[in-house]
């Protein structure tokens, strides 16, 4: 049962043959597409070694699936939800979403909607270093997620999906793709979770599709252990007046590789890129991001907020590319690090690659202590230094969370920032 | 507004050629033979000979950089470059001595009238070798060494070995093995303890001959609360092929010692300009580059400061217009290696046409230092549609009693303020230079003043081609 990821897959039995074969060419892609290495300029300041997958093995089915269920707790109030353990759908709740909405696991969307899942199935390639993981992850995909919502549905409760990962060195392989028509609008939550404290392998995928006037917010709440190696490539692609507000927190993981890119492929597209990331012992998270301004008159606005404590490091390599014909573009780029001991190790590199002059660009990246001011206010009125020291941080990320418009989602992730700080 | 503007610079002054009669020339290509040549020539102790051999080894080994940098390098043929060429080693010291051919450049470029107006000393660099070289009296006479690097390493090796190749090692980058391979002329200078040098040292770096490279090598030592002003100028005429020019700049501030370093590049646009520049300032020391890429086909430039003493400061003023068919890839390193440092970048850059400028920084703060200080702005300018910038900076800064802020910004010029110079009757044209000038006036003004006129004439914008 428990062999090592290193073997070509066995076929699974879920798939539909087609799929199977594409999967057989992404393992052999897996296998002939080098390791990085650090001089490759995408893999710059990364910890290389923590790319050793040899120990990690194929997932068991779950153990404890009750247990995994009941874990499963997010908003009071969702129009649906999904609990998937090892690659597996273990429940789903939520049966009455409006017509025509698909939420189902891949290997049913695969057969049940075949058009729709070609075409948008990882349909754009990995390119901001980690074309080797997104083969990996195709040649062992299970499970996951496909959301097809149809053109003008709106659903009003979000739908929170939980991706769970059991066992010692077990592999996940979460996915979540998520296709908005035009003029829909939808809220997602997607949790990343460990059964346990051990190490595992989390290698996901995260795609995103926006038809024109769309919206979509999309909130990742990645808690894996913090043995966890993992993996998120997201690809985000947004069509004329769309809206894509996407929000990945990195509460979990070991050593964590993200990669965002944003597509704005029509005019007056609109992307939010977000995220928050609390850091402590050696925790790894390493960030990449791409904003691409295709289309004229789009904006895409990036805000990352890092806090270091102890031995963490963090990578944050962002661009925002204006292509030749995206005139009128407005393009933010900021990256904070708030440092919160010596030996932390944050690493910036904001980039900028403008083709047209006709755009609004600005990037920052900012790098200091707590301030000693607000320390000292708090500190006076009574409040010990290290509760002081945890609000101020909570306050840091609470910046962000305001940009966030659904006030309720704004709670619940305070909530779980504060739960997770004691 | 419409964009379609065609702006050209003035690059005239340098265009020109004189056939001159080389008694030196190591001919096309390199090869430890060519090495031989250049040691022969120079007489250069047997250390240097080995130094340059190890270089050369180390630039066959090490790949081209286009893993990041630009493709373009890939079209530097080396085999086609000529590595050595000089009419003798040795520079005169009175403009009289100085061969007619060459001289009648330099006269040209009015090196000697600016000489005599307000330099402390100047050298004249002419292919390889520098053609002249000479200081004032009074400063000559407070012990300040200013010479090629040839005469240095002859005449003061004790000082010379220290400190060469120290800050920047033959393995740092290609390019730096190259120079470390082939190296010849540039200048060797020392300031001895407490010599505020009043007025500016001068280099003039000249390329005469096509398919030629430069590799001029300068090492600037300041000693213990010393201060010193340097300045370079280069220019080329335009050839039809590609010329290289490829310098390692060495700088060492001891305690409290000051260099400012100014260069004003204006190679013409078949130069590639690929430049190693760092200094290390010791404690409470400051190293300031105010580097001015304005020609060339494609800079690469990155001066740093290695701030190893308590209180250093570095600082990196950087203006690059990059014209069309131009790249201007420069930017800056800072490396804090001690308490209480602090660094400052500013970097401007313009677009014009197709031109491209790019910016790379990397600035860095150890662990468990306090109270270091870094703060970069990059501001860009595109004029044209078509034109392009880059930003791509590295930033590491460890310890949390340390600060840095990066910030960059993107612009063109804003329709309302030609509108308005137009509405008052300014030409459009001369309204474009005057909002490019205004653009980079704040930095400009920290050039001495006679450079500063001299870059505001250079970009001094002319407006050819139809509005609309």
């Amino acid at each position: 049962m428990s062999t090592t990821l290193m073997e070509k897959p066995s076929p699974a039995a879920n798939w539909p043959a087609w799929f199977t074969a594409l999967q057989e060419a992404a393992f052999a892609e897996y296998e002939n597409t080098p390791t990085p290495t650090r001089k490759v300029e995408a893999w710059r300041f990364a910890n290389i070694k923590a790319l050793d997958l040899s120990p990690f093995v194929d997932a068991a089915p779950v153990a404890s699936e009750g247990r995994l269920i009941n874990a499963s707790t997010g908003l009071a109030e969702t129009s649906a939800k999904l609990v998937l353990g090892n690659n597996a759908l273990l429940h789903r709740e939520g049966t009455a979403l409006p017509k025509g909405v698909i939420l189902e696991p891949l290997e049913s969307a695969a057969t049940n909607h075949t058009d729709l899942f070609k075409k948008y199935f990882m349909a754009k390639p990995v390119e901001l270093g980690s074309r080797k993981y997104a083969a990996f992850h195709k040649a062992r995909v299970a499970g996951g997620a496909f959301l097809y919502v149809p053109p003008n549905t709106t659903l009003t409760l979000p739908i929170e999906i939980f991706q769970w990962v059991e066992g010692e060195n077990a592999s996940v392989f979460p996915h979540t793709l998520i296709v908005c028509g035009e003029n829909s609008q939808v809220t997602v939550i997607d949790y990343f979770k460990s059964a346990d404290k051990l190490p595992a392998l989390a290698c996901g995928v995260n795609d995103l599709h926006l038809d024109s006037g769309a919206k979509l917010t999309y909130v990742a709440v990645q808690d894996w252990s913090r043995e966890t190696t993992a993996f998120h490539l997201n690809s985000t692609t947004v069509e004329s007046n769309a809206t894509c507000t996407a929000l990945i927190t990195n509460f979990g993981g070991g050593y964590v590789r993200g990669e965002c890119l944003s597509r704005l492929i029509g005019e007056g597209a609109r992307s939010e890129m977000f995220s928050i990331n609390p850091v402590e012992g050696t925790r790894e998270i390493d960030q990449r991001t791409l904003q691409d301004h295709v289309a004229p008159r789009a904006t895409s606005d990036l805000l990352y907020l890092n806090a270091l404590d102890d031995k963490s490091r963090t990578i944050f390599a962002g661009l925002i590319k204006v292509e030749p014909g995206a005139a009128g573009t407005d393009a933010y780029q900021k990256v904070k690090n708030l440092i919160l001991s010596d030996d932390a190790d944050p690493n910036s590199m904001p980039g900028l690659e403008i083709l047209n002059d006709e755009v609004r660009c600005s990037h920052g990246a900012t790098n200091g202590p707590v301030s000693a001011d607000e320390l000292f206010y708090m500190t006076a009125r009574g409040i010990p230094k290290d509760t002081a020291c945890r609000l101020i941080v909570n306050g840091f990320f609470n910046s962000l969370l305001e940009r966030l418009e659904n006030t309720t989602l704004r709670a619940h992730l305070m909530q779980l920032l504060e739960q997770r700080s004691r | 507004m419409d964009t379609k503007l065609n702006l050209n610079i003035d690059r005239s002054v340098g265009d020109f050629h004189y056939d001159v009669d080389y008694e030196f020339d190591a001919g096309t290509g390199l090869s430890e033979k060519t090495i031989d040549y250049i040691c022969d020539v120079k007489k250069d102790p047997d250390w240097i000979r080995e130094f340059r051999k190890d270089a050369l080894r180390k630039f066959n080994s090490m790949p081209m950089p286009t893993h990041w940098a630009s493709p373009d390098l890939e079209n530097i043929v080396f085999e086609n470059i000529r590595y050595y060429l000089s009419q003798g080693t040795m520079p005169k010291r009175s403009w009289d001595d100085v061969p007619e051919d060459v001289k009648r450049t330099f006269e040209r470029l009015g090196i000697p009238e600016q000489e005599r107006k307000f330099l402390a000393g100047v050298e004249a660099q002419f292919d390889s070798e520098a053609a002249y070289s000479n200081i004032k009296a009074a400063v000559g006479d407070q012990g300040v060494i200013f010479v090629g690097s040839t005469e240095g390493l002859q005449k003061h090796p004790e000082i010379f070995k220290k400190w060469f190749g120290k800050v920047i090692p033959t393995g740092d980058n290609k390019f730096s093995a190259l120079n470390s391979a082939v190296f010849s002329g540039g200048s060797f200078i020392y300031i001895p303890p407490g010599v505020k040098v009043k007025h500016p040292l001068q280099a003039y770096f000249r390329i005469n001959a096509e398919n030629f490279g430069q590799f001029e090598r300068t090492l600037i030592i300041a000693d213990e609360g010393s201060e010193v002003m340097y300045m370079e100028g280069c220019t080329a005429p335009k050839f039809e092929t590609s010329t290289l020019h490829s310098a390692v700049v060495e700088l060492v501030a001891l305690k409290g010692a000051k260099i400012q370093y100014i260069t004003v590049q204006n190679w013409s646009a078949n130069v590639f300009n690929l430049v190693t520049k760092r200094g290390i300032a010791h404690e409470e020391a400051e190293i300031k580059w105010i580097d001015c890429n304005i020609g060339s086909r494609l800079t690469m430039k990155y001066p740093g400061v290695v701030m190893k003493g308590r209180k250093a400061r570095g600082e990196v003023i950087s203006i690059a217009l990059a014209g069309d068919g131009q790249h201007q890839d420069t930017g800056a390193k800072m490396i804090h290696a001690a308490d209480e440092t602090t660094s400052n970048i500013v970097s401007k850059s313009i677009s014009i046409g197709k031109g491209r400028s790019t910016y790379r920084g990397l600035v860095q703060v150890g662990r468990h230092l306090k109270g270091c200080k870094n703060n970069t702005e990059c501001d860009a300018l595109l004029i044209n549609t078509d034109s392009r910038t880059d930003t791509y900076p590295a930033i590491t800064v460890r310890g949390k009693e340390n600060a840095c802020q990066h910030e960059a910004s993107v612009s063109k010029i804003s329709a309302e303020q030609i509108f308005y110079m137009q509405q008052r009757g300014i030409s459009k044209a001369a309204a474009m230079s005057l909002a490019v000038n205004g653009f980079v006036n704040d930095l400009v003004q920290q050039f001495p003043m006679e450079y500063s006129v001299e870059l505001k004439r250079l970009i001094d914008l002319e407006m050819e081609g139809s509005v609309g």
